[in-house]
């Protein structure tokens, strides 16, 4: 595996959550990050609950070592799981943690838990509850850069497992040329898919061969603890070469198809976002800029990098096609 | 009349006192909440964000003032409609510092590009010079020294504020004309906008103050001279 573009260390299921890892300077962080972090809060927020602050431990802000391939920090577990774009429950990026607080993972508003049906041209087609995917599939641990189209990124460590891997668990046709991904629709948990200014569900997809490609990873867990429901609890897709809008969350449905399928930001602007929405920053989105980015918790700019510093692993893909036209 | 108080100087009444203190509390919450990392975890993109969405509420209620007056005679309220004005420009004017200063650092690579390139910004920018040139000449003195003019440059503000709506609404992300997307509030302030603007127009004004009198009043044509004759004593924006 190449080590240089990303870390990819595959772990034995019975080791995740390396709480080890993450938290071993936990006891002796949280006297001081209490006293500090704790008082700070106490005197700017006083709205915030000082023990609902404990949740996030502070020492998921200083994990050394914790790095992209390219040496950039990972972002904290705060960053990562209180500025989500989850329009399901709502709009406003910072209002996502509290409304999904309570969110329990389920397929659909009449079913009882949570299980995602993979099918479609499939020869195998089979339903997977969380455990099923946990225990059949190699979970990795690996560390993505995210960038949003609107122009921020952050770095991630995510823990999960290949698309590859379970795309030839069911067994694909011969004319399966697309996969296309389904978010649950459940608006008595998520209050944002009572709008309908957005054509719930929200769907996404990927041609047959980026899909299949290594980098694009099914997530199940964040920091090696489960995925936070802000983050798409229980499964979402991390194509990291691609906008953040390509990275579905909570997905119930897999699907391979034969046709290029809908996806929700292109069925509302199809001039703005495109089916293949890579990372590019000669190619803009019509209103703003693509040519930089802000990582979160940076004070400047950044350039945006080509497929999102990805290009060596998936510039192949794209060969022989006109970016700025399949954007 | 209205009970006065004197501050620094000068003579204030409760409404107008309301409205500097009310007019600056966004900015006092917006930078303490900056300072203390209370504005997420992507502080500038919230600062931005925020200030040109108070510009935009202040410059809505500064131009509701002329249709609150006209149409309810409501006097109070052309009083507070320059400091509204006002007030929408600075915060424009955070916004851009926020922008170019803290988000782009002033880059003069970056910047010209961001700018130029995309309708989005460049409508954002045209307007801010609009409020720019409309702020500065803001004063008694440029009033006089331009006379008529003035209330022609003025006129302006009926051309910049469709802009900020346009600017607001493509910083969205969704799609007007197909109704779909993050598009509730932009369609909001451009349905407010536009009808504070169509209730200037004489013959839509006096439709909509002939229905108000005929309910209230005998004779709406005396009262409603003596309020466009009051209303241009008062010195004010168009």
């Amino acid at each position: 595996m190449n080590r240089k573009i990303y870390k990819l260390q595959p772990i034995p299921s019975s080791e995740i959550t390396p709480e080890h890892i993450y938290f071993s300077r936990r006891d002796f962080m949280k006297g001081i990050g209490m006293l500090s972090a704790g008082a700070l809060l106490a005197a700017c927020a006083p709205g915030v609950n000082p023990d609902e602050e404990v949740a996030i431990p502070p020492e998921f802000q200083t994990v050394p070592g914790l790095a992209d391939e390219s040496s950039d920090p990972a972002n904290t577990y705060e960053q990562i799981t209180t500025y989500n774009n989850y329009y399901e429950f709502t709009t406003d990026k910072g209002g996502v943690a509290s409304l999904a607080e309570n969110y329990q993972p389920r397929s659909s508003e009449s079913a009882t838990n949570w299980t995602v049906e993979v099918g479609g041209l499939a020869h195998k087609p089979q339903t997977f509850s969380l455990e099923d995917l946990l225990k059949q599939f190699t979970q990795e641990e690996r560390i993505y850069r995210l960038r949003c189209v609107e122009g921020w990124s952050m770095v991630i460590p995510w823990t999960g497992f290949s698309l590859a891997a379970l795309i030839n668990a069911v067994e694909p046709m011969g004319n399966a040329k697309y996969v296309r991904f389904e978010t649950v629709f459940d608006p008595e948990q998520m209050p944002g898919q009572k709008s309908r200014m957005f054509p719930w569900p929200y769907q996404e997809g990927l041609r047959m061969d980026e899909a299949m490609h290594d980098l694009a990873l099914l997530v199940t867990g964040l920091y090696g603890r489960e995925l936070p429901a802000q983050n798409g609890m229980p499964l979402r897709l991390a194509v990291p070469w691609k906008y953040g809008f390509k990275s579905i969350k909570n997905i119930i449905k897999i699907e391979l198809v034969k046709e290029e399928p809908g996806t929700l930001w292109s069925d509302i602007a199809p001039n703005e976002y495109g089916f293949y929405a890579n990372v590019n920053p000669d190619v803009d989105h019509p209103r703003w800029s693509q040519a930089s980015e802000r990582r979160i918790g940076e004070g400047g700019r950044r350039p945006t990098l080509l497929f999102n510093g990805y290009a060596e692993e998936v510039a192949d893909l794209y060969k022989d096609m006109d970016l700025s036209v399949h954007y | 009349m209205q009970k006065q108080f004197h501050i620094l100087g000068g003579r204030y009444t409760w409404l107008q006192i309301i409205t500097h203190v009310s007019a600056w509390l966004p900015a006092v919450y917006l930078v303490v909440a900056y300072l203390s990392d209370n504005l997420t975890v992507n502080p500038i993109q919230e600062l931005t964000k925020r200030s040109g969405y108070f510009a935009l509420i202040l410059l809505v209620l500064s131009l509701a003032c002329t249709p609150a007056n006209t149409l309810f005679g409501w006097r109070f309220a052309l009083k507070i409609r320059r400091p509204l004005g006002l007030y929408a420009f600075l915060y424009a004017f955070g916004h851009f510092l926020t922008f170019a200063g803290l988000d782009y650092g002033f880059d003069l690579e970056l910047l010209p590009e961001a700018i130029l390139e995309k309708p989005f910004i460049l409508i954002g920018a045209t307007a801010l010079l609009i409020l720019i040139a409309l702020a500065v000449t803001s004063f008694q003195w440029w009033m006089k020294r331009l006379g008529k003019n003035w209330k022609r440059l003025h006129k302006l503000i009926y051309l910049a504020a469709p802009l900020v709506v346009l600017h607001f609404a493509w910083s969205q992300k969704g799609n007007l004309l197909r109704l779909q997307g993050d598009i509730l509030q932009p369609l909001a302030f451009g349905l407010l906008v536009g009808v504070l603007l169509l209730l200037r127009i004489p013959a839509i004004r006096r439709q909509v103050s002939g229905l108000r009198h005929s309910a209230k009043q005998p004779r709406p044509d005396i009262q409603e001279k003596k309020q466009s004759w009051r209303a241009g004593k008062s010195r004010a924006q168009p």
